[in-house]
């Protein structure tokens, strides 16, 4: 029982350290559009969470300003872009195609086919020296066909000797 | 040979690119205001709120916009370093107190000294934002134009300010 009140004792003061709920958007509609948006976008404090999911007060703030701007009209990429413009590209979970982003777009296809191109120049080599070995191989003389028949006569099982 | 080497040089290209990522620190994410130029404000002064403080009194002026607060760790490492270069009234230097109460902010100021030619409060993260700041301490150095020509995520160390900041700020006043 003392335990008990114990454990009692120290869940309520985890709760009375626990932060409020941010407030919710009035309306639903907006909260919507806000999480929408936000989830797509990095939150640069925990750069591993969305801003939609961070719990940070940098993001509690960011996520007031994209309210306030869907409420203003301003429409989903415009609010995208207001965040870039300020933060830059590495909010975004999606990175735009341009020419900085070339190499993070088609870096991986480009490995893929290099190590296509290495397979194949690799399998072919190998083709190519086991055709030339079977070339080589010196076709048996008559006394040598005659031993290579009868062997295989025999050996129609291990012999017990 | 080549059998034998090209693991090797694969293993030394591998390395190169972990070592660089080693040294690459993530939470530096380049700011795409510089060479924009640096967002106008008007916000009320820390110290007496009745009077204003506007960015359009620094133009013509090079001078460094530095982000802090009072409960921000790594400001209180930078604060002796602005305390020096405010000795040397290279350029004006104005505080941005981010996410903070007046309070605390008057009590660090008072413990630690005032290195500041004018402070601004932002307690509703406006200014911040169209900053880009993400964390404290942040500095931006504005060039007479207005335009914003760098960047310092972090403390400002001795290193940065006698290798890159100061020679900027030189050429910049030059110009």
């Amino acid at each position: 029982m003392r335990l008990f009140a114990l454990f009692a004792a120290l869940l309520l003061c985890t709760s009375a350290f626990a932060k409020d709920a941010a407030p919710m958007a009035q309306d639903e509609a907006t909260e919507q559009r806000m999480i929408a948006i936000s989830q797509d976008l990095r939150c640069l404090v925990c750069q591993n969470e969305s801003l939609a999911g961070s719990r940070a007060e940098l993001a509690e703030d960011l996520r007031r300003e994209i309210r306030g701007l869907i409420r203003a009209g301003k429409s989903d990429q415009e609010i995208t872009d207001y965040l870039v413009n300020r933060y830059g590209d590495f909010v975004r979970y999606k990175p735009p195609l341009k020419s900085t982003t070339w190499l993070l777009w088609f870096g991986p296809f480009v490995l893929l086919a290099a190590a296509f191109g290495a397979l194949i120049a690799f399998l072919r080599r190998r083709n190519r020296a086991f055709g030339n070995q079977a070339d080589m191989v010196e076709p048996l003389s008559a006394e040598e066909q005659r031993r290579a028949d009868s062997l295989l006569r025999n050996n129609d099982g291990p012999s017990p000797s | 040979m080549i059998r034998y080497l090209a693991p090797l040089g694969l293993f030394v290209v591998l390395v190169a690119f972990l070592a660089l990522g080693l040294r690459h620190d993530p939470s530096e994410v380049p700011s795409p205001l510089i060479g924009k130029p640096a967002p106008m404000f008007e916000l009320p002064q820390l110290v007496d709120p009745s009077r204003k403080f506007s960015s359009s009194e620094m133009t013509g002026k090079v001078w460094l916009l530095n982000v802090w607060g009072s409960w921000c760790v790594s400001c209180r490492d930078e604060h002796p370093m602005l305390l020096e270069l405010a000795k040397t009234h290279t350029l004006p230097l104005i505080g941005l107190d981010w996410k903070d109460k007046k309070a605390d902010a008057a009590r660090w100021l008072e413990q630690f000294g005032d290195p500041y030619t004018v402070i601004v409060a932002d307690p509703d993260d406006h200014v911040g934002i169209d900053y880009g700041v993400y964390g404290a301490p942040e500095t931006y150095l504005i060039d007479k134009q207005g335009v914003i020509r760098y960047k310092q995520i972090g403390a400002i160390t001795r290193k940065d300010w006698d290798g890159k900041i100061l020679p900027m700020i030189q050429k910049l006043q030059a110009s």
